[in-house]
């Protein structure tokens, strides 16, 4: 009798585990592997609702904030492997080239409005879809600023934005506010200076020298207009540049929310926390481009661009790839896809986008409406961008914090721009 | 007078006709480690091997290309760079580690009051995983050295300082642990002996308790060597391998970067590079087997029977 109930356990164990394979249907399925973990719960809502009207399986798995590399490499491995990722730069592109699908000639692909935001393969082949956007500048409080005795018209460039700083910072302990939040160097707050502000000398090295895919030298030229503004910065912040070792990116985030300072380098995504968590009146933000002196640059919008980039797994099977295909297309055409997209991306650039609350977005596109140009994410470009950020950061922290000298930071720009190439295509 | 119930006899139970019945079913107590092995251990670990032979961006799309992966990482000035930097901080760590640790535990064991509150304070930093130690160290190291206007992360050797400090902090308790059951294993009398015939506290120490507790030295010196040479996380939250340093062939090298973490890095770093890590990951086994197993030997020689 128990020889018999034993063996009647195993059996069903073994099914169970059986079943839990199967069920594959003709129609295909979707496996999103998603990059945005506060989006996760937007994006298994939407998946559900695709189920329940089209009978398609959804399924959508979040990587855990920082490990997506490591967990697409992982996933890519397994039979079962995502057919939607995320690759949204260079460096990615590299990486997954081979299993990107071109989309040129899809349905979703004929949505787009613009093919700025797409990562583009050797011979025009589109891989991956940028299917948002974001923008980055310095976050204005502009009723601090009006306190203090201007208005976002004093700032035309990086002469003007200069002389206000200088002057909130003379008048500071009577003002009860900083020019500046704290430029943090760790680790939750680098990127905005390692990345986004040193996008500022690589644009316009670039646009210099008409470089439009991955170069495997740069020069650097620029780099005494990224010392006008780390140098404003940091000179004009609620900390002194001793303590910016440990500086987090909530700190500044905080400091800011709460009207310690006037300036705040971040981008949109900015938008709820500051508007949410600190109750920040949208009348009152507003976003400016960072100047740092180079001429001409009176006329520069927002720096646009985006990381979000849509890629279909070409070596999954040919069923999952059409229904991946029929789904992004649903999600950036139908009323609830779209209404999601404003709702946690923003504008999105696609045919039947909706209007976006974030005032943020609004000025980006009020600075583009006016003819100025868009200053476009040239820090896609960098090799084994961790490795390459991290080298500058520390010559950042040397500079700043330790009475290092400024070479240092154009040796780890330049020198490790063309270490880290050298690295990654060895 | 009391009945005992007789105790079935070792005869009995070594006896052929109680055995082979169980000896019979050693597959099915095998079993299930067995797949567990292969599955876990020796199945990736030889795929492993073959992958340090490829170029790959996922393990199923592999190439067979040959030892160039091996070239490669023997040229990588980070790699040797952060063979260098990991051998000099097991060396100083197993040092540090094992008389600390040993100190303590021959004052536990010297009837204090407390010792067992002690010996609990002592062990607890270690049941705290290495990522968190590592970022509750730096934010101490950092407030610390904020005194004196500096960071953590400014010169390689607050680095190498900070992760000595770290896994002192760590371990210590844990070979204190393994040292004091040592020395609670030394037979009394071995002492009585040694106190009639006239030896004082230096030379009792020396002659008889440290060569007592040899089996726990040759572990806890295993354990000390195997752990500092793998550091991972704790390299990874502490310092992330900064500070960096410029070379002047071109290359760049992060400092304080141990050689599990650099072969983490390498294989981040592009889909041209994932061969190469994983052939410094074959060397590295290589590399801790031969070292665990030299000390091994070693330190077995030491070993007294009592």
């Amino acid at each position: 009798m128990k020889k018999k109930l034993a063996l009647l356990l195993t059996v069903i164990m073994a099914v169970s585990m059986l079943a839990g394979c199967g069920g594959k249907s003709s129609k295909g399925s979707v496996y999103y592997l998603n990059f945005k973990p506060e989006a996760d719960a937007a994006w298994q809502e939407l998946a559900k609702t695709y189920t329940e009207q089209t009978g398609v399986e959804v399924k959508i798995v979040t990587a855990a904030s920082g490990t997506y590399s490591e967990t697409l490499t992982a996933e890519m491995s397994k039979s079962s492997a995502p057919t939607l990722f995320q690759c949204g730069n260079q460096a990615g592109l590299d990486t997954w080239k081979d299993y990107c699908l071109d989309l040129k000639e899809t349905d979703f692909y004929k949505e787009m409005t613009t093919d700025d935001f797409n990562l583009k393969g050797e011979n025009g082949e589109v891989f991956c879809a940028g299917y948002c956007y974001e923008a980055f500048g310095i976050i204005t409080n502009t009723k601090l600023l009006g306190d203090a005795g201007y208005t976002l018209d004093d700032i035309k460039d990086f002469a003007s934005l200069k002389a206000v700083v200088e002057d909130i910072t003379a008048r500071s302990s009577e003002l009860g506010f900083s020019a500046f939040t704290s430029s943090g160097l760790d680790g939750s707050s680098s990127w905005r200076f390692t990345g986004h502000l040193a996008n500022m000398p690589l644009f316009y090295e670039f646009r210099d020298d008409n470089v439009t895919s991955q170069p495997a030298t740069v020069t650097g030229a620029y780099l005494d207009n990224y010392k006008n503004v780390w140098d404003l910065y940091i000179n004009n912040a609620t900390c002194a540049p001793t303590e910016l070792a440990s500086k987090t990116g909530d700190e500044a985030e905080a400091e800011f929310g709460n009207g310690n300072a006037v300036f705040y380098q971040n981008g949109t995504w900015e938008y709820a926390n500051l508007t949410g968590t600190f109750g920040m009146n949208p009348d009152d933000l507003a976003m400016i481009p960072i100047y740092c002196g180079v001429s001409g640059e009176e006329n520069a919008a927002l720096c646009c661009g985006t990381e979000n980039c849509w890629a279909v797994n070409k070596k999954a099977s040919e069923a999952d790839v059409q229904a991946t295909l029929d789904f992004m297309k649903w999600v950036v055409t139908s009323e609830e896809g779209t209404k999601m997209m404003a709702k946690e991306f923003g504008p999105i650039p696609f045919k039947n986008a909706k209007e976006s609350e974030n005032v943020f977005f609004t000025d980006a596109n009020e600075y583009i409406a006016d003819g100025k140009y868009v200053v476009t994410w040239a820090f896609n470009h960098t090799p084994n961008v961790d490795a390459w950020r991290a080298a500058l950061e520390s010559a950042l922290l040397q500079y700043s914090a330790n009475g290092g000298s400024w070479d240092d930071i154009k040796t780890a720009f330049v020198d490790g721009w063309a270490a880290q190439y050298a690295a990654e295509h060895n | 007078m009391k009945k005992t119930k007789k105790k079935p006899d070792a005869a009995a139970l070594n006896s052929v006709l109680v055995r082979r019945p169980i000896q019979r079913c050693f597959p099915i107590f095998i079993f299930p480690t067995f797949v567990a092995f292969m599955i876990g251990f020796l199945y990736p670990f030889l795929k492993g091997i073959y992958l340090s032979f490829c170029t790959f961006t996922t393990p199923r799309d592999a190439q067979f290309i040959g030892f160039s992966n091996y070239v490669k990482a023997f040229g990588d000035a980070s790699f040797v760079h952060a063979f260098g930097f990991t051998a000099l901080f097991t060396v100083v760590s197993v040092v540090a580690i094992n008389v600390f640790a040993f100190a303590i535990a021959y004052l536990l064991t010297q009837n204090i009051a407390g010792a067992n509150l002690f010996r609990t304070v002592f062990f607890m930093p270690n049941l705290i995983g290495g990522i968190v130690l590592g970022y509750i160290w730096s934010m101490i190291f950092d407030g610390v050295l904020r005194y004196y206007d500096t960071y953590l992360l400014a010169k390689t050797s607050y680095g190498f300082w900070g992760l000595l400090i770290l896994m002192c902090w760590q371990q210590i308790g844990y070979m204190m642990i393994i040292y004091i059951a040592g020395l609670q294993g030394i037979p009394e009398d071995m002492m009585e002996a040694a106190k009639i015939d006239g030896a004082n506290k230096w030379q009792s120490l020396w002659r008889i308790t440290i060569p007592n507790v040899m089996p726990s030295v040759t572990i806890c010196v295993f354990l000390t060597l195997t752990n500092s040479f793998k550091l991972f996380d704790q390299n990874l939250a502490l310092t992330g391998g900064m500070p960096t340093a410029f070379q002047e062939g071109g290359e760049i090298i992060n400092t304080t970067e141990m050689l599990a973490l650099n072969i983490y890095k390498t294989f981040y770093t592009g889909a041209n590079t994932r061969g190469m890590a994983q052939a410094k990951a074959v060397m590295f086994f290589i590399l801790v087997a031969v070292f665990a197993l030299a000390q091994l030997k070693a330190t077995r020689t030491k070993e007294v029977q009592q």
